[in-house]
């Protein structure tokens, strides 16, 4: 049994952990309001991208000679996953969701003998992943210098995993984030970047068949175009990942600040019985030793 | 009959700009300028660096881009460039700097021949600004 001491004590220091997390949770709120706006402001530009992709690649009728980023190596044996994930924790499952996803392929990719790399964005992933897979992550790269995330943090992944497709390192290309989908569900997403899968949902675009005049040719076009998709493709995985990052913390925050308000209550109802059960076996004390002089 | 076509600039984090009142749009793209009209067929093309000039009917516009992608269909024309600044607001700064670190990577010697003409361009452009 806690002394009337203790758990005073233990009031206290719960209502000031309630404290650190209702403010981080109001922190994660103003900063997914602005998350959220950035990530629908980027839509426009990656949506406009897979139009102009999927138009071009339509008009290619060259299968063979077609840019290698497009239609990939030929063969799938050595796969490079990309992990994105956030630098910081106490978000919930927001990173062990990503993790875990990841982790599954990786299984699939090493039961069927192929080769894995890996390159870790983000230190939390990083983390998770160097004690099971260390001997495949090839490359980790964490953007916590940087304030907001920024085309510019994107495009450096998307040249370093240009310059490793360039060098043969890999067949097949993988990048693993969350997708934000509202404040409570994050969806674990799994996107195949090269070779270009092409959208099953995007079946809307293929009813205009536009004649386009290219200048220069299609192949040209696409061998410029490519690289730049896959930065797209990145930074927009940043993005959602950002928004799905403060919307897991504001909902494990929110439940931290709740979870520790209960346990208060139950202190706090402790903390009353004993102090009264001290007090009426003080009285009783006096009571009997009044009636035995 | 109005002769009045849409442009969309947007970059990787927003839209730029959007309009539904321009009647020409003159892009740097890789083979030459290209003027755009209403009515024009589709094309799809890619930018060198150069000035986008928007004309509509009560301004005119000009904005400095780097690379990127233009498609005209449907009398819209989206520009998607990860880098572009209106002339208006040019930064002398920002343009020296990006002078110099283009004329040091022309100084290197393992650039083939496309991209010391694209650089040399650039720089050309830059020029032309900072003298304005």
């Amino acid at each position: 049994m806690p002394s009337l001491d203790d758990l005073r004590k233990r009031i206290t220091s719960v209502k000031s952990t309630q404290k650190i997390t209702k403010a981080m949770k109001m922190v994660a709120a103003a900063k997914l309001r602005k998350a959220q706006e950035n990530a629908e402001k980027g839509r426009p530009y990656s949506e406009k991208m897979n139009n102009v992709i999927l138009n071009l690649s339509k008009s290619i009728t060259d299968k063979e000679n077609a840019p290698k980023l497009l239609v990939g190596t030929g063969e799938e044996k050595v796969h490079l996953c990309i992990v994105l994930t956030a630098d910081r924790g106490l978000c919930g499952g927001f990173n062990t969701n990503i993790i875990k996803k990841a982790k599954n392929y990786f299984e699939k990719i090493i039961s069927e003998n192929k080769t894995l790399k890996i390159i870790t964005v983000g230190s939390k992933g990083y983390d998770q992943l160097k004690r099971q897979y260390k001997s495949y992550i090839v490359e980790n790269i964490s953007f916590k210098e940087s304030k907001n995330i920024n085309y510019f943090d994107a495009d450096k992944v998307g040249k370093i995993i240009i310059e490793k497709f360039e060098k043969n390192e890999f067949d097949v290309c993988a990048i693993f984030y969350n997708k934000f989908k509202n404040v409570i569900t994050q969806i674990p997403q799994e996107q195949q970047i090269v070779p270009l899968n092409e959208d099953k949902d995007d079946k809307d675009v293929s009813g205009n068949d536009n004649d386009y005049e290219f200048e220069p040719d299609e192949d040209e076009i696409l061998s410029n175009l490519l690289p730049k998709n896959i930065s797209t493709q990145i930074f927009k995985a940043m993005l959602e990942n950002s928004a799905s990052e403060q919307g897991s913390r504001m909902t494990a925050m929110d439940n931290a600040t709740r979870n520790a308000g209960e346990l208060v209550d139950r202190l706090t109802i402790e903390y009353n019985r004993s102090r009264q059960a001290a007090i009426t076996k003080e009285l009783i004390e006096i009571i009997s030793g009044a009636e035995s002089l | 009959m109005s002769n009045l076509f849409n442009i969309d600039i947007v970059n990787p984090e927003q839209s730029f700009l959007s309009k539904d009142n321009v009647f020409e749009v003159v892009i740097p793209a890789v083979e030459g300028e290209i003027g755009i009209l209403k009515d024009h067929i589709p094309i799809i093309s890619f930018l060198k660096p150069g000035i986008i000039r928007v004309f509509s009917e009560s301004e005119e516009q000009s904005f400095y881009v780097e690379d990127g992608i233009v498609e005209f269909k449907d009398n819209t024309l989206s520009v998607l460039t990860s880098s572009i600044f209106d002339l208006k607001d040019a930064d002398k700064n920002f343009v020296s700097e990006s002078i110099s670190s283009a004329e040091a990577e022309l100084s290197k010697d393992n650039i083939d021949d496309q991209k010391r003409f694209l650089l040399n361009h650039k720089v050309e452009v830059l020029k032309s600004i900072s003298i304005n």
